[in-house]
């Protein structure tokens, strides 16, 4: 295993090698890797002629991605890269797995499309133990995706500006679709800062703590006509609500499907009753059919998955006997004779090509949005506890022994260099705000670079600080790296 | 990072005793001091460290050895040496008897008063050490030492029983047995001031093995007649023959010959020896390794055989590996002796080093081309690492927790690889079936229980020690060889395979020591312990000492032997005290219960076991009535 981090964190200390490079510098890494790889003679030539497109151009764009150059702009020794990228490229298979280190980004489809550049270039996709992985912070992070909670698709992710998906959709719900693609979060905020959204319907998200730039987002929540919240809990976003209404928890209230990062569709089931007024997410959401002047009778959590079977083809096959005969299956499964997939692609190795071929995109570095300057020298990253999720909504309602208190993780060298010691305290200034909080030392970290954790809203702001510069491709604002100041605090 | 360290750091002592075992550190994420500038960019080498996981034993040994105790700050240093999470070098360090993780002074006196020693004056002994030293546990004015009570020490023909260990740069352990007041604290003070000698035992072997120089004897032949230290006296007397042989057979006649033998495992549990071995040996086109274990991890109470033999003859352990090496396709063996064998240990560090020096280990054994070569690894005070599995963990750097079966480990052994398991009695058989011919060899005996066996004969007897003889002979026959009854000379009971055996009363002397004749009685051979009691003996007393041993020897792992065997041993109290809960015949319907709990749904051998010997005694008498 390698790990690609700036800090080096439990999976790196665990790890076989560890590449600490600088903030944002994932392009730079992944081309160079590419270049290396091309000019090594280690590049996959019978597959990318089989099964790819645009290599040519891709070829051309990572020419320039030497060892060296990746070395300034990374801060990753030349030798390691390319140790790395030999490695990468000689394994018998290979999985290139990511989180939000990748997608927090300015540019974050561009690093995405970088990582699946080098697995299309050593055709480690399509195979057994190879692949492409973005993991999931949550059991059910797929399955949103999956059902449609994306702007522009609809369940199974067909595509709502396709007339005909689109019809097949409508036939079965006789009701009309808008024949435009919504608005991913991001632009939502864009939207009410122009008054074009008014009213805004919120499950289970809580952007008051979660959305970077913390104030701007506040205050256009605030300026809305009307906001309902739906959650298991009175987050701070429901404290400024119009309507809260009490949601149900997933995965112990209510029955239903949850689907892993492996595409896994799993049952869930009811294993406690609800709390008393707390009615069942689907039952909510039906009620409120029922006041639009839509009677769809009786919540029923099968009926509703027959209904995505019916439209989704690759859920087709998937019937509640069938998943807990399996205990899950892998979209995707057209019908009920099919037994699911374990990895997905293999169509990419078949002779002759089926489909369309898998296409390189050229994609060049850009360094993070928020530049280091003499003002403000230092780069801020921000993350997750193993004992914390998130905006901790769900995680802080109970003790956790590895739990403490919000701090600002410094290296021991910085330390010395602001002159602080473990527990004093700092002010921290960004070009959007400023916030206090205590320091800890993390070995972890490298001079010049500081971590701050996104749960502890309360104490510690982190959000305040950090910049919403958005990736226009996914709408994903670049939390990880922020230009920040650090003076000690002396309180009065 | 996640997971933290605490802030205690190791002493430069604490350090030192790590490096020398694991070189030093190569950065500063694995313990070396933090040079950000070269280590902040990239590492190499986590896969490397991970990898040593299995030295994690070794390395704790190491602290204990050299400072005494196993202090917070160099559990810490261990965690990053060997990329360990924290909670994990504490659960491992925490498992084993015989490290202290609290401050504990470098000279340390184990006094055994375990039931083998009882009968031989144990319970006098720690009186007049805790009127003169004061209570167990407490460490003494100065600071210097500290006497604890301990488990069965397997020296129970020289009992009472006691070993000192003194932590420091050169760690010295030593053998007082058998043990009075006087020598006990004369050698506690020789430690103290640095003058213990090298050798940690003055055993002559030949005390220990009374048949000594009998023309008949085959397993004990040369224990107590060889210098175990030189090799040449070995070759001189038909050593390593076996193992040319075995070259002339090739290893699948190898196997068809142990097969035909009849040999049965002889730690406990009476597997066949030759499926064993025909098992790994399948899996050899599978062509990952595979390993042969030596467990010398003796620990039953009343059982000291293997202990002698790897003492008196460390060359035929070794042997005997070396031809299941051949036998199963391993490259590879451990021999895992039992932490308070210290000479054993020593004896068979030499003999491993001999053969290597002579090539009978190493790269090309014999010039026959064959690479076989053997490590020892030191148990810590784990009744429970005799289990194989648990064994298995041990070495592989994990609390000594025993595994789900199956897989059974000729599958999914050590490291998970195919692996063959053998007691150190066992192995020794090998070079006689080798020699003589399997079918010879199923001949010798009696039955089903084919061959020679070794008894480990203490108690109340005139001439305790360990016997060989085919099998065959009766219990009463086997205390004949001994000399008859010791103590008072009327006998009340004996006890057979050790605490997890059973008692037998004297109406049943004529029983014959084969797996069929003890089994006729309910009984079982277990590790061939013939423990006696006089009629002065208060079986009550041991009842007790036995179930204290299981309540502290279950690993915890499973509820109904950590729940069970603390029941039990609290219903035996009540017993004994006369405060019974309900009548005495509820609260043996109580122990009846919990040991059918035990028995059904332990995983292991020592939950299944741990109410036998306490229920056969009062199936025999009545004792609490």
């Amino acid at each position: 295993m390698y790990v690609v981090d700036p800090r080096r964190t439990s999976s790196a200390q665990w790890a076989d090698v560890w590449l600490g490079l600088d903030v944002g510098s994932d392009i730079s890494l992944a081309n160079a890797m590419g270049r290396e790889i091309i000019v090594s003679g280690l590049a996959n030539e019978a597959f990318i002629r089989h099964a790819t497109s645009g290599f040519e151009a891709y070829r051309q764009c990572v020419e320039k991605y030497t060892l060296d150059r990746a070395e300034r702009e990374t801060g990753v020794p030349a030798e390691a890269i390319r140790q790395t990228a030999h490695a990468y490229a000689k394994a018998k298979s290979g999985q290139i797995c990511w989180t939000l280190g990748i997608t927090e980004h300015h540019n974050a489809v561009d690093n995405v499309v970088a990582l699946i550049n080098l697995a299309l270039l050593t055709g480690h996709v399509g195979r057994y133990g190879s692949g492409v992985n973005p993991l999931r912070g949550q059991n059910n992070v797929q399955g949103g995706g999956d059902m449609g909670a994306i702007p522009d698709r609809l369940t199974g992710f067909q595509h709502l500006e396709n007339p005909e998906l689109r019809a097949k959709f409508e036939r079965a719900w006789r009701a009309k679709i808008e024949p435009k693609r919504g608005w991913h979060l991001s632009a939502m905020f864009d939207a009410m800062e122009r008054g074009e959204l008014t009213l805004l319907y919120v499950l289970g998200e809580n952007p008051v703590d979660s959305e970077a730039d913390r104030h701007r987002a506040v205050k256009l929540l605030r300026g809305l006509k009307f906001m309902v919240v739906q959650d298991l809990f009175c987050t701070r976003t429901a404290e400024m609500a119009d309507v809260v209404l009490p949601g149900s928890a997933g995965w112990c209230e209510t029955e239903g499907t949850v689907t892993s990062s492996e595409r896994r569709v799993q049952r869930v089931r009811a294993a406690v009753p609800l709390p008393h007024g707390a009615p069942d997410d689907i039952e909510i959401i039906y009620q409120l059919a029922r006041r639009f002047g839509h009677e769809w009778g009786m919540p029923d959590a099968e009926a509703i998955w027959n209904e995505v079977r019916q439209l989704s083809p690759m859920h087709a096959g998937m019937s509640y006997r069938r998943l807990e005969e399996l205990g899950g299956i892998q979209w995707p499964c057209y019908d009920e004779t099919h037994p699911g997939e374990m990895y997905l692609h293999s169509r990419l190795w078949q002779e002759p090509l089926i489909g369309p071929r898998a296409p390189f995109h050229a994609v060049e570095f850009e360094p993070p949005v928020d530049e280091l300057n003499e003002q403000y020298p230092m780069r801020l990253t921000t993350g997750r506890y193993l004992d914390s999720y998130n905006t901790g909504a769900q995680s802080q309602r109970f003790p956790s022994p590895l739990r403490r208190a919000a701090t600002i993780d410094l290296s021991p060298e910085d330390g010395e260099r602001y002159q602080v010691g473990e527990g004093e305290k700092v002010r921290i200034s960004s070009r959007r705000g400023s916030i206090i909080a205590p320091v800890r030392f993390d070995s972890g970290l490298r001079p010049g670079l500081a971590f701050l954790s996104v749960h502890f809203h309360e104490q510690v702001a982190t959000n305040d600080l950090t910049i919403d510069a958005v990736d226009p491709k996914s709408g994903t604002s670049e939390f990880k790296a922020t230009a920040i100041r650090i003076e000690k605090y002396a309180e009065k | 990072m996640d997971l933290h360290l605490t802030a205690a750091a190791a002493s430069a002592e604490e350090q030192a005793a790590i490096d020398a075992l694991l070189g030093e550190p190569e950065s500063s994420w694995d313990g070396g001091a933090r040079q950000i500038e070269r280590d902040g960019r990239a590492v190499f080498g986590g896969g490397t460290a991970r990898s040593r996981r299995h030295l994690l034993l070794p390395v704790l040994h190491a602290i204990q050895e050299r400072i005494g105790w196993i202090s917070p700050g160099a559990l810490n240093y261990a965690s990053v040496r060997l990329n360990v999470a924290p909670a994990e070098v504490h659960g491992v360090a925490s498992f084993y008897g015989m490290f202290s993780l609290s401050p504990r002074p470098p000279v340390t006196a184990h006094v055994c008063d375990d039931i083998a020693c009882m009968t031989r004056g144990a319970g006098a002994l720690c009186a007049e050490l805790e009127h003169k030293l004061g209570p167990a546990g407490s460490p003494s004015e100065g600071g210097q030492t500290i006497w604890q009570r301990s488990a069965c020490l397997g020296l129970c023909e020289r009992a009472p029983a006691a070993l000192i260990s003194a932590a420091g740069t050169t760690a010295r352990e030593r053998v007082v047995a058998p043990a009075a007041t006087e020598n006990l604290i004369s050698t506690m003070q020789d430690a103290v001031n640095g003058r213990l000698p090298a050798e940690p035992d003055t055993l002559s072997t030949k005390l220990s093995v009374p048949q000594a120089g009998q023309a008949q004897l085959r397993l004990l032949r040369r224990a107590g007649q060889v210098d175990p230290s030189s090799i040449e006296d070995y070759l001189q007397r038909g050593g390593y023959e076996a193992l040319r042989r075995s070259f002339e057979l090739g290893a699948e006649r190898v196997i068809q010959e142990v097969i035909d033998s009849k040999l049965l495992g002889r730690g406990g549990a009476a597997f066949p020896t030759g499926k064993k071995w025909e098992a790994v040996h399948l899996q050899r086109h599978l062509g990952y390794p595979h390993y042969v274990i030596c467990n010398a991890d003796e620990s039953e109470p009343g059982t000291f055989k293997d202990r002698i033999v790897m003492e008196g003859d460390p060359f035929a352990v070794l042997e005997g590996m070396t031809i299941a090496g051949f036998a199963v396709g391993a490259q590879k063996g451990y021999v895992y002796v039992r932490g308070e064998y210290p000479l054993a240990t020593e004896r068979l560090n030499h003999a491993i080093r001999a053969a290597r020096a002579q090539k009978l280990l190493g790269q090309d054994i014999l010039g026959r081309g064959l690479r076989f070569d053997v490590e020892l690894r030191r148990g810590a005070g784990a009744y429970i690492c005799g289990e194989e599995t648990a064994l298995l963990n041990s070495i592989e750097g994990y609390r000594g927790e025993p595994r789900n079966k199956p897989p059974f480990p000729t599958q999914s052994g050590l490291f998970h690889l195919p692996t063959v398991v053998n007691n150190v009695e066992t192995l020794i058989n090998i070079p006689e079936i080798i020699l003589g011919g399997g079918a010879a060899y199923a001949r010798i005996g009696k039955g089903n229980s084919a061959g020679y066996r070794l008894f480990c004969v203490s108690g109340h007897v005139v001439r305790p020690g360990v016997y060989e003889t085919p099998y065959g002979p009766t219990i009463r026959n086997v205390i004949d060889m001994a000399g008859g009854v010791g103590g008072t000379g009327r006998l009340q009971a004996v006890l057979l395979g050790g605490a997890a055996g059973s008692f037998v009363s004297p109406m049943e002397l004529d029983t014959p020591l084969t797996f069929e004749g003890t089994r006729a009685i309910g009984a079982t051979l277990g590790s061939g312990v013939v423990l006696l009691f006089d009629d002065s003996t208060d079986l009550q007393q041991v009842l007790l000492r036995i179930a204290a041993f299981f309540r502290d020897e279950t690993c915890g792992q499973c509820v109904p032997c950590r729940v069970g065997s603390v029941r039990q041993e609290e219903v035996l109290q009540r017993l004994v005290r006369r405060q019974t809960i309900g009548s005495v015949a509820e609260e043996r319907n109580t122990l009846q219960e919990i040991a059918q709990a035990m028995r059904d749904a332990s995983i292991c051998g020592l939950g299944q076991t741990a109410s036998g010997a306490i229920l056969s005694a009062m199936n025999r008498w009545s004792l609490f009535s």
